[in-house]
């Protein structure tokens, strides 16, 4: 039943399992800045992920270097999200939580329309901030690239980190989430905040459309599988969690890449329900997630 | 140190609440209600349960507007400010039942209240103040209910207000915890320059720091005074035991 298994071998699957659950984690954690303070699940992550990756693409086409475009995409990502809320869930603030998630799946279909107007649909390669050689490392071949997609999302929750832990807006941000009515009262313009909040996720989201692009091809419908990956990690982790998203993540990319090579009967087509399936279970005895708080409310 | 002193000059009073009134739905909770606060003053604002306190003070700090009425502080229009405005006009609260940011550290949750902060006193003064700063590391949620009430007081402090709105800070608490908030909220007015607005069931609190009380009953005011003239006013005395069947 087990395939021959090898440590170095073991060792590669390891890298790619993290870099994909890399990406994972990525979005999931758009998902819950998002959640933190909306309440709701954003569907429309994964398009406007990808609709960030493609503005990197046409500035790539445009004479800049990947590196060069990587902050450009970031900032006008962080605009684009502030702009989202402020233009479209700004008017459904006060409504049920279904209502916005209803107009978070017309956001998907809209800006999935929008790529196929502009880009038009076929996909396209991508050509990443890294290189696809490997790397020999006590006997195993390391990817280069998945190297760099492990470094760039460490990079980015060491930054987010900071940030939340150590500046007044970003603890203006997480009091926002937790106690919106106490936090207008200490003169915390909630309002902007959950602005602020679509900015970073759409920012966030972005690092994982351009770290995933290369490793497929650049199309409209890149990122929508992966949204449902990413949709079960931050289940797993907990959903009002940042550090669970993250965790959550990596543990479902280990956990697909390992299931798919060293359990026979699963191999490569059945690795995702094998994971779900996981979840599940895992769901039935914590059902709040790993790091998640199951809801508590005094009435 | 006596900030904005040219504004009070003119015998404006610091908080001035008049003729408000509130309704929800077919329920009339502020009727034509009238009252104010002078700068310095510990002043209390009691009445029986349903009376319209907390709305009051919801009023003032602007989670509600009234249907009629008009809220000043410091001689301006208060309802024309945002309620994330009221703490940078130097007002600022506590609640009854604790509205404390729960999953934040005690230096966290006072460290927001230091937001929007208008006058000088920092989060340590407050921290110290009321006597938490060994506790600045600790997650709030875990806090007993008393510690969790002197967190929300210090982050009421933090943004170093002009006017404190308390509401029941005695509630919950043990007789001698009573006895120590009594000293805590004098000495505050002192030290942090402060004028205070409480609304209180515990009378023993009230009768022994407000210098004047406001009484409400059924949404309308219907006496003020020293305490001893209010636990004299029969109004007062019918309004809580009810009268003779």
């Amino acid at each position: 039943m087990i395939a021959a298994f090898t440590w170095t071998e073991f060792a590669e699957q390891i890298v790619s399992g993290l870099a994909d659950g890399s990406v994972y984690a990525s979005l999931a954690l758009a998902l819950v800045l998002i959640y933190r303070s909306t309440r709701a699940i954003n569907f429309a992550q994964g398009e406007m992920a990808t609709f960030s990756t493609f503005i990197a693409w046409s500035l790539m086409n445009h004479g800049f270097s990947f590196w060069a475009a990587f902050p450009v995409v970031l900032a006008i990502s962080f605009a684009g999200g502030v702009l989202v809320e402020r233009v479209i869930i700004r008017p459904v603030e006060k409504a049920p939580v279904l209502t916005i998630v209803i107009v978070t799946l017309g956001l998907a279909l809209l800006l999935n329309g929008l790529m196929y107007v502009i880009w038009s649909g076929g996909d396209r390669s991508f050509n990443g901030g890294f290189s696809s050689r490997t790397i020999k490392v006590a006997g195993a071949h390391i990817s280069i690239q998945y190297i760099g997609i492990i470094g760039v999302l460490a990079a980015l929750l060491l930054v987010l980190g900071l940030f939340f832990r150590f500046t007044k807006l970003g603890l203006a941000l997480r009091a926002s989430a937790l106690n919106p009515e106490s936090s207008r009262l200490v003169g915390i313009r909630v309002g902007w905040m959950l602005a602020f909040g679509w900015g970073l996720a759409a920012m966030v989201g972005a690092v994982g459309g351009m770290m995933v692009a290369p490793l497929q091809f650049l199309g409209p419908n890149m990122m929508q599988a992966i949204l449902l990956y990413a949709f079960a990690a931050a289940v797993l982790g907990g959903l009002d969690s940042p550090v669970g998203a993250v965790v959550g993540g990596l543990l479902l990319g280990l956990t697909i890449d390992l299931l798919g090579r060293y359990v026979g009967y699963i191999g490569s087509t059945l690795k995702l329900p094998a994971a779900l399936l996981l979840i599940l279970v895992l769901l039935l005895f914590r059902p709040g997630g790993l790091f998640g708080r199951v809801a508590e409310r005094r009435v | 140190m006596q900030r904005h002193s040219f504004k009070v000059l003119p015998a404006v009073p610091l908080l001035e609440v008049d003729s408000v009134t509130k309704r929800f739905g077919g329920i009339v909770a502020l009727d034509d209600v009238s009252f104010d606060v002078e700068a310095g003053e510990i002043v209390g604002l009691i009445g029986p349960n349903g009376a319209g306190k907390t709305t009051a003070f919801n009023v003032i700090t602007r989670l509600y507007t009234p249907d009629a009425g008009h809220v000043r502080f410091d001689g301006e229009d208060l309802l024309a400010t945002r309620p994330s405005g009221v703490i940078r006009r130097g007002i600022a609260r506590t609640f009854q039942n604790v509205e404390l940011f729960r999953g934040l550290t005690v230096l966290e949750n006072v460290q927001v209240g230091a937001h929007a902060r208008t006058g000088d006193h920092t989060v340590d003064d407050a921290l110290f103040y009321v006597g938490i700063g060994s506790l600045r590391h600790f997650q709030v949620d875990g806090l007993p209910f008393g510690t969790q009430k002197r967190v929300e007081l210090a982050r009421a402090l933090a943004s170093s207000p002009r006017l404190m709105l308390l509401d029941e800070p005695a509630g919950g608490l043990n007789h001698e915890e009573v006895q120590d908030l009594a000293g805590l909220l004098r000495r505050l007015r002192g030290d942090f320059d402060l004028t205070l607005l409480l609304v209180e069931h515990h009378m023993g609190l009230v009768m022994s720091v407000a210098e004047r009380v406001h009484v409400l009953d059924f949404g309308r005011k219907i006496a003020e005074g020293t305490p001893a003239e209010v636990q004299a006013n029969p109004a007062v005395i019918e309004a809580y035991l009810g009268t003779a069947a």
